[in-house]
Order: C-alpha cells, then structure tokens, then sequence
C-alpha cells in the first residue's frame, strides 16, 4: 500500500496553529518558504493562496506581486522528515513493516493482511479515515508492487486497488509517465521524444526493437530513477526492488516502583543499583554501552526529580555508574518519599562483550600462549610476530620461511647435518673488502662495517649455485667461506661468482663482489 | 613478594667458599636466576649465542630438578627490536640450536617501547619455556624502572628472561646476572685444524647478587655447558669492548 500526503507540510503546520482547514490561521493566503540562492522560493502554499495565484516553486517575490497579501513562513524539511518518520512508525498498524518514501509518502507491506481488515477495500477506508482523523490530506492505493501502488496513490483515481491477478502494465497504461518515479532530466527527455503514458513507454519497450533503441539510450544510467526501463520492470515486477523498512530504536528503560516511599539516601542508593544492574543487562542483551543517562524519581506529591548523566565512553559498568549518579543526588529534596525510579539510557552506543576478569585471572596464573600471541599481535601487527619454519630450497635466504606463531610445522626434507649455518642471517648481506692471494682462493682480510679484520682461519669454499628455474640466467654461484678473525669473531662470508664468468652487472671481467651474510654462534 | 625467596644476609656471606667454586654449568646456587642481562659486541653473534647456551643451560637443570626429567617443549619467545634486527639480523633456523628451532616464535618489534612490551607479556605467559631479547644501545624506554618491571613479572611468573644488550653502555639495569660477552678464538677441531672450531665465547661476570664476578671461557660441550678459566695470558690482557663501553657508570642495583 501506498499513502502520499500531498500537503504535510502544510497539514503540520496547521496542527501546530491548531485550527481546521480554510479556517482561523489558514484562511489568509500563506506560503511555506525555503531560502535558496536566488532568494526565496515557495515551498507549499494553502488553498487561499493558491486561490489567489501563488503556486509551489515560485519565487515569493513573483507570488506577492500576484498575491500581496500572502504571508511567509520558513518551511521546515527536517521536522517534516522526522513527523514522517513516526507516520511511518504508526503506519505499521496495517502491515508488518513500513518504509518512508521521502518527502511525503509511505509505503506499508500489506500482503495478506487485508483480510484482517475485510479485504482490500475496507483497509483503504480505515487508512484513509485515520489519516483524516490527524488532520492530513491523504492518498492510498494498493498494488502488487511498490512501484505500482506509488503510481497509483499520486496519478490514478481515487482508493484504486490492483488485484494480484490483473496485469499491472495495463491497469497503469493511462497514467502520465511521471509516474514511473523518474528523475525530471529524464521526464523532460521523454516529453520531448512524445512519449506522455506510461502506455506508451510499456509499449515502445515491449514493441519489436524498442526495447533496444530504448536500452541504447539510457545505455549508461544505473541508477532506477534514471533509467525507465528499469523502472518499468519494476513496476511489473519483473526485477526486485529492495525498500528500507523504519524500525523503532526503543531507548533502554528500567523501572522500580517502591512498595513503602522512600525518604532516606541509603536506600535510594540501594534503588540505585539495582536498577544500574538490571540496566546493564538489558544493554548486555542489545550489546550497547549507555553514553547518556536520565534517573527519574517520581515523589508521593507527583512532583519528579530528573538527574541527567553523559559518559565519556560508552559503559556498562554498573558500580561506575552508581558512583558518578552518588554525587548528583545529594540535592535530591525527597519530600514525603520517593514511590518510583526510572533509569533510562536515552543514548546509547554498540558495544561489544567483553570477558571482564580475563586480565584479573592473567595476573595471577599468567597467560596461555594463544592469549599472548593475540595481545602481541594485536599491538604489533599481524606480520610482526611469526615463527621460522624449513623451506624446501638451497638458498640460504630461502630455506627459512616465516608462519603463523602457532600453525603447524610443514613437513621437509632435512638439512644435511655437515652443512654448517650460521646462528643469524642478515636480511641482506652486506658488501665488504675482501684481500685474498688468489681471486678464486680464500680471503686473507676484511672490512665490514667500516672495521678491518684479519682472517686467522677460514674453511671453504662452499659453493652455492643459484636457482636457474626461478631467477634470470645472468645469476652468479656464491661461493660461502666460514671465517673467524683474530679476535674469535666468526662470519659467513661469499665471493658472488667467479672472476671471468662474464655475469652480473660487470660483464667485462671486473673481480666479483664479496658479502657478509650471517654471523656464526 | 615472597621473602622467603630472597637469599638472607647471612646465606650470602657465610658460604663464600661455595660460591667461589660456582661457575657457569654448574646449575642453581640458591635463588633461580630468572633475569639476565648479556652485553655485547653488535658485530658479534656471540652475546645471542652465549644467552641460548646459558637459557638452555637453564632448562637443563630445570627438567633434571623437576618431575623425572619428562621433557616438556614449551616454545620460546624471541623478541628482537629494529635496530637489532638491522644490526645483526634474524635467528636463522638451520643454524639454531637443534632442541631449539622448531620451538621459536620471533617478534620484530618497531622500538624499543614495542620490544619492551613484548617482553613483559612474554613473561607473563605460562606456555614460554623462555623468553629471548635483543635491544641495541641504551634506548631511554629501556631505564632501571623497565628493568626492575621485567624482573619483578620475571619472578612473579617463573619465566626466565635472557636480555642481550648489543653495543649498549652498562647503564643501571636490575638483571640478577649482568655478563660481558664476546667471541673468544675456537679450539682447534680435530679434522681441519685451519678451519674455525666449535664456538666459545669469554664471558665476564661482572654483576650478580649470588655470586662474586668472574670470567670464564664458556663452550657447548655436546648437551652440557663447560666453563674453564681462562688462560693467564688472556686474563693478563685487556678485555677488548671497543670503545662503545664506558668504565664509568657500570654500578648495577642488583650487585646490591
């Protein structure tokens, strides 16, 4: 079912001025305005002042020389969105779900509910009743799909009802093509390529390479309410259109009514925190934290006293607050008692559950791993806490992949135990001098780090080639040294190629380079 | 804190003869050390080395003094922080301890604040047989109140820390142990005497509340940690540190 309200704005305005249509208030011409850039435009205008020649979407200044006597008021778009809003709300008295169609429609899901009612008829009446009953002008019209009840409400007769059965492309083909629900760009569009109904368009769509020319046209407007075709499916019901039902956010209330009126602090304090408890579990089963709260006392004399509270973070801590209400209550003037408290969280935010004890229980009998690998992470990054673990490969760099901390150790083949490798492998290794009697033989000194060091004794070399099916075929063979210094210091040092292997960067006979690679226990 | 866990006055002055027998290898001598800290070279492996060694050495006697010996492999926690990573590089698993390379989880932390952290909940995990650090320098998060911190979350909790400090000045610091590390040469090996031998590192002892300080050369003699003094020569001579480690300023609260 669709309801539309042609004159909210101006139904509201006069529930507010509190007097009937065409009367009091409303009997002088009167336009709701809203500031634009080219200065005041009009908004919505009453019956007198229609009568005397001003229309919606003129400029105030054109309308006053038409009507000098209408009278301006700023029109008010948020309150009328939020008064549809609750209409929506109320609105699910005739269906399971409502959705707002701004700015001044409804749409109310009524499938098989109307026989609640005695049929079809019967509900737009009673709709229509109750809508005059507040005061507002109102339309509904009930079809098959939102599109077409929409169509109906705005341009088709009056109470018009669509039977599930009947074909709905016909029962609309008479309506202007404005109701179809599109933008005015594309409304102008098709007005200046003829097509006025909806008939038209259903038939130019269903006609022999129509729908083509059609889909051609509007080839690259997703959105619905710029594109008619798709608009006409919807209409039909041939693809679906998703609606977003308003539902109510009820705040969270708790109550205690007093058997005996209280009249002394520390049973109001007692109240307190049974109410702070039962507040937080009621925001336990939502998963909210309150950030605002109001405590209502209602004495025997019918006089209320209300303390208001805002949290810095959403809580539900109960004792905390107690605590933060205890201060605000000493200038509580209990009277001849207090016979009922009310907490109500009239803010209230998502917040997750929490173990609360988990760091209480840690301190005293530590924490598991997955606990501390979690903390870890969480502070660190997830790739900064890994275990090593073999790779299947004869690079020294790649034999050693990373894992998660507590994944399982892959399967792979063993390192040959006379492989001698180093306690720590640098990322990457890092170029030093090396002095040698023969430039294939093994080194005599070094400079790493800027230090020159002596080599008192040293074994290799340990040749290493590189893997020719991953990297490129100008890749060098390393040759490893295991050296210690003078001082007892042992490194992993390599020669990378060979003098004359015509590879590398230097292709014309320059010395290979030598790197550190790891430091040895 | 339990204070019948610290060591009396009289405990640690009347068996002078006992302590003056300890060494390294020797298991406990009264009160578990659970914090200690290793100085080091950062161009050396050694300071790393040398506090796997002492931290196996540890576990050792640990599961020999528990339940019948049954071994239990817990993982072992290895946090490293920028620089030191940088500096020194990442633990190479082929190259580690055999008992310990399938039991590592390493944390590369950003500074020294994060390292920290990871340490502190490192020792607050029950499932750690050990927890590993490398800091480089003297950051200014790492003062004495951090450092009593991981003393005190040390003891609370069983978990024994091995901090290597790489090119850092012996600055105030509360390990129950401080060493000096560095590579000592190895011993000749028997089937290539040109080639390097098994590692040995001088360690100097020159903090620690049990015992008075000393020097040794320590060596990982197949499962056991072997300690000998060292050679009158090398005792004569003037312990290499560089130029990186101030004599000043070398007072530690835990020699107390």
């Amino acid at each position: 079912m669709a309801i539309w309200c042609p004159r909210l704005a101006l139904d509201r305005w006069r529930q507010a001025e509190g007097c009937a249509r065409g009367q009091g208030a409303d009997a002088d011409p009167l336009a709701l305005i809203t500031e634009t850039a080219h200065g005041p435009r009009i908004a919505a205008v009453n019956d007198a002042g229609q009568a005397g020649g001003a229309a919606p979407g003129m400029m105030l200044a054109d309308a006053r020389t038409l009507c000098p006597h209408l009278r301006a008021l700023p029109a008010d778009p948020a309150g009328d969105l939020a008064f549809l809003e609750r209409l929506a709300l109320w609105a699910r008295r005739w269906g399971p779900w409502a959705a707002m169609d701004a700015p001044d429609g409804l749409l109310v899901d009524v499938t098989a509910v109307a026989h609640l009612f005695g049929g079809e008829e019967r509900l737009l009446a009673d709709a229509h009743a109750r809508f005059a009953a507040q005061g507002l002008a109102a339309r509904a019209a009930i079809a098959p799909t939102a599109g077409a009840a929409w169509a109906l409400a705005r341009y088709g007769p009056d109470s018009a009802i669509i039977a599930p059965g009947e074909d709905v492309a016909e029962q609309l083909a008479p309506l202007p093509v404005a109701s179809l629900r599109l933008d005015a760009d594309v409304l102008l569009v098709l007005r200046r390529l003829g097509i006025k109904r909806v008939g038209d368009m259903a038939g130019l769509a269903t006609g022999e390479g129509g729908r083509d020319a059609v889909q051609r046209r509007f080839r690259n407007r997703r959105s619905p309410a710029a594109n008619p075709l798709v608009r006409l499916d919807q209409l039909a019901g041939r693809v679906p259109e998703p609606l977003l039902p308003v539902v109510a956010a009820e705040p969270a209330l708790v109550q205690r009514r007093l058997l005996d009126p209280i009249r002394h602090r520390p049973l109001l304090d007692q109240v307190l925190a049974d109410l702070a408890a039962d507040l937080v579990r009621v925001l336990e089963a939502r998963g909210e934290g309150v950030r605002r709260l109001e405590l209502a006392l209602w004495r025997v004399d019918g006089d209320v006293a209300v303390r208001r509270l805002e949290l810095a973070a959403s809580t539900r801590d109960g004792a905390h607050i107690c605590r933060l209400f205890a201060a605000r209550l000493d200038d509580v003037e209990a009277g001849f008692g207090i016979e009922m408290a009310r907490l109500m969280a009239t803010w209230a935010e998502p917040l997750a559950l929490a173990q609360a004890d988990l760091d209480a229980a840690a301190e005293v009998h530590g924490t598991s791993l997955a606990a501390c690998i979690d903390r870890l992470t969480v502070r660190l990054g997830p790739h900064a806490v890994r275990r090593p673990v073999p790779r299947g490969s004869h690079l020294p760099e790649r034999a050693q992949g990373w894992a998660e901390p507590l994944a399982p150790e892959p399967p792979s083949q063993h390192l040959l135990a006379f492989h001698t490798r180093p306690l720590k492998l640098l990322d990457t290794p890092e170029r030093i001098l090396v002095t040698y009697a023969a430039p294939d033989g093994q080194p005599r000194q070094f400079t790493w780090r800027g230090c020159l060091r002596e080599v008192a004794r040293a074994e290799g070399p340990e040749r290493i080639a590189p893997e020719w099916w991953r990297e490129k075929g100008s890749a060098r063979l390393r040759d490893y040294y295991r050296v210690e210094d003078g001082e007892g210091r042992r490194y992993w040092i390599f020669r990378a190629g060979l003098a004359g292997d015509g590879r590398g960067a230097d292709r014309h006979g320059a010395m290979p380079d030598w790197f550190l690679h790891g430091l040895f226990a | 804190m339990d204070l019948s866990s610290l060591p009396t006055a009289a405990g640690l002055l009347a068996p002078a003869a006992t302590a003056q027998r300890w060494q390294p290898g020797l298991g406990r001598e009264g009160v578990r050390v659970l914090h200690s800290e290793i100085f080091a070279h950062g161009d050396d492996g050694a300071g790393v080395a040398a506090a796997l060694a002492l931290a196996l050495d540890d576990l050792r006697y640990q599961q020999e003094a528990g339940a019948g010996g049954v071994a239990e492999e817990k993982p072992v926690l290895w946090v490293q922080d920028e620089r030191s990573l940088k500096k020194t590089g990442r633990p190479y698993r082929p190259g580690l301890p055999p008992a310990l390379r399938h039991r590592i989880i390493h944390v590369a932390a950003r500074g020294a604040q994060d390292a920290l952290f990871a340490l502190e909940e490192g020792l607050r995990c029950r499932d750690l047989a050990f927890v590993i650090g490398e800091v480089a320098g003297n950051p200014r998060e790492l003062g004495l109140t951090a450092s009593r911190r991981l003393s005190l979350a040390a003891e609370k909790h069983g978990v024994p820390l091995f901090l290597v400090r790489h090119d850092a000045a012996r600055d105030l610091g509360s390990a129950r142990m401080r060493w000096q590390v560095r590579s000592a040469p190895s011993p000749r090996g028997c089937w290539n005497p040109a080639a390097p031998g098994a590692p040995s590192w001088h360690a100097e002892l020159f903090r620690a509340r049990a015992h008075p300080p000393g020097e040794w050369i320590l060596r990982n003699d197949r499962e056991t940690l072997v300690a000998e003094r060292p050679a009158a020569a090398i005792q004569t001579a003037a312990p290499d540190h560089g130029d990186l480690v101030p004599a000043a300023g070398a007072g530690s609260l835990a020699a107390g």
